[in-house]
């Protein structure tokens, strides 16, 4: 992948980053949304989709509590379905590795979070007097120049992820020598401990909990049981 | 007041928190003070609006709210400092609790459901980005309204049953979904056949039994991280 055919991806990476934490928190950022459409950015909706929501499930585990570092999931899930809807759907390699390559994306992209509220911390260092006093123009500024960088932020992160995992993640599905079935059956496995363990993390404290869960297992075994 | 508030976390840092975004957001009304923004007060509001605060970014609305009231009703500095002070906490853990530990998960598990039953990419985003922000804009616009009705009277606000008792209704909703949207969501995903169906919930159900007894000591994203990257190499060395 060139780097024009990545500024695109870049751009939609940098304006989903940014819906993470700066602006305008409507959960564009997360997974199922992401991923779905980068999907359809490279015109394949189905495939952003798909891998949107294995990253969905296990972007359960990680809930954005204030000051805790979690990884960012806007732009790795814009890499991850923009990589998985470039390929061929019949490649048993390609959910494995371009889910691999959208987990590290997420786990370095939340780094850069951190890197990015230390700098607007230093900054703020800087006109603090300023601040102090008052002024609008240093607080305007402060909080623009802010959005400015995570935007900045997202971009870099997904393009640079996009440049390295592109060729990564065909130079894999090309060797890949796990039968299709397993491969499928792996990530499917991962995605449903992770969300179930997430679920339990979350709600555990509420009151008969475990047995709505059972109940909504029983609807889906209902379901399963009428279309057979 | 109300579209900044949704940049309110733009300058987000380790020093001041939610602190320089809550200045940003009340800003425009500060204005209104006598002098306007060359005035004496507008200048003290604004500084003292962008010291360090703390609250959940959807329920920051209702001190955004309160303190405008408080500033453009001439309450003494040192009340509103303390008020600042008070208020951050219970922002925080209410909002935490409702939004990002109930809310968010239960939207997650709908729009997963909806890709299960064979919803398509427009129906699942779709319905998860309306249901969310329906809850999401009515959280913001309601904080912003009653902090501006109520001033530093705020707090008895936060008494609301949807605050208080919201999390638990919303948590058992989530978990019944979760019971049907999570297998009907992998079953779409591991696409047809059954050979591996049941290898696939025995060793499902093994997993979330040990995430479950690690629960805060593990982090079941790093643990899939891991356990990925491992079968990538074997899949690549085979």
């Amino acid at each position: 992948m060139s780097l024009a055919e990545a500024l695109p991806i870049g751009l939609l990476g940098a304006l989903l980053g940014l819906d993470v934490v700066s602006f305008p928190q409507a959960m564009i950022s997360r997974p199922i949304v992401a991923a779905t459409l980068a999907g359809a950015f490279i015109g394949n909706p189905p495939a952003g989709l798909l891998i949107g929501v294995v990253l969905e499930m296990i972007a359960l585990d990680t809930l954005p509590f204030g000051a805790s570092r979690y990884p960012e999931w806007g732009s790795a899930s814009v890499v991850g379905g923009s990589l998985f809807a470039a390929q061929a759907p019949s490649m048993p390699g390609a959910l494995p590795a371009t889910l691999l390559a959208a987990l590290l994306t997420a786990s370095i992209s939340g780094w850069s979070m951190v890197v990015l509220r230390r700098t607007i911390a230093l900054r703020l260092e800087r006109v603090r007097d300023r601040l102090e006093d008052g002024s609008r123009d240093s607080l305007l500024s402060l909080h623009l120049t802010g959005m400015s960088l995570d935007l900045l932020r997202g971009a870099l992160v997904t393009i640079t992820a996009m440049l390295i995992f592109s060729p990564l993640v065909r130079a894999i599905v090309a060797v890949w020598g796990s039968e299709s079935a397993a491969s499928r059956a792996v990530v499917v496995v991962i995605a449903a401990i992770v969300a179930g363990g997430a679920l339990w993390k979350v709600f555990h404290s509420v009151r008969h909990i475990l047995w709505f869960f059972l109940a909504g297992l029983l609807v889906w075994s209902a379901t399963l049981v009428m279309n057979q | 007041m109300y579209f900044r508030l949704f940049a309110l976390q733009g300058s987000w840092n380790y020093e001041t928190l939610l602190g320089t975004g809550i200045g940003f957001v009340m800003e425009p009304a500060l204005r209104l003070l006598p002098g306007g923004i060359k005035g004496e007060a507008y200048r003290s509001a604004l500084a003292r609006e962008s010291r360090y605060f703390n609250a959940h970014p959807y329920l920051a609305g209702v001190a955004v709210g309160a303190l405008t009231r408080a500033e453009l009703d001439g309450v003494d500095p040192v009340r509103i400092e303390r008020f600042r002070t008070a208020l951050a906490g219970p922002l925080g853990s209410v909002g935490d609790r409702l939004v990002w530990a109930s809310w968010l998960p239960f939207c997650s598990l709908v729009a997963i459901g909806v890709y299960g039953a064979g919803g398509s990419a427009l129906s699942v985003v779709g319905t998860f980005l309306l249901l969310y922000n329906a809850g999401h804009f009515l959280l913001r616009a309601w904080g912003l309204r009653i902090g501006l009705s109520r001033g530093l009277n705020v707090a008895s606000a936060l008494g609301n049953p949807v605050l208080r008792q919201g999390p638990d209704y919303i948590g058992r909703a989530a978990a019944l979904m979760g019971g049907v949207a999570l297998p009907l969501g992998l079953q779409r995903i591991a696409g047809p056949g059954r050979a591996l169906a049941g290898g696939i919930i025995g060793a499902a159900l093994i997993g979330i039994l040990l995430l479950a007894r690690l629960r805060e000591r593990a982090e079941g994203w790093r643990i899939a991280l891991g356990v990925l990257a491992v079968f990538v190499l074997y899949s690549v060395l085979t």
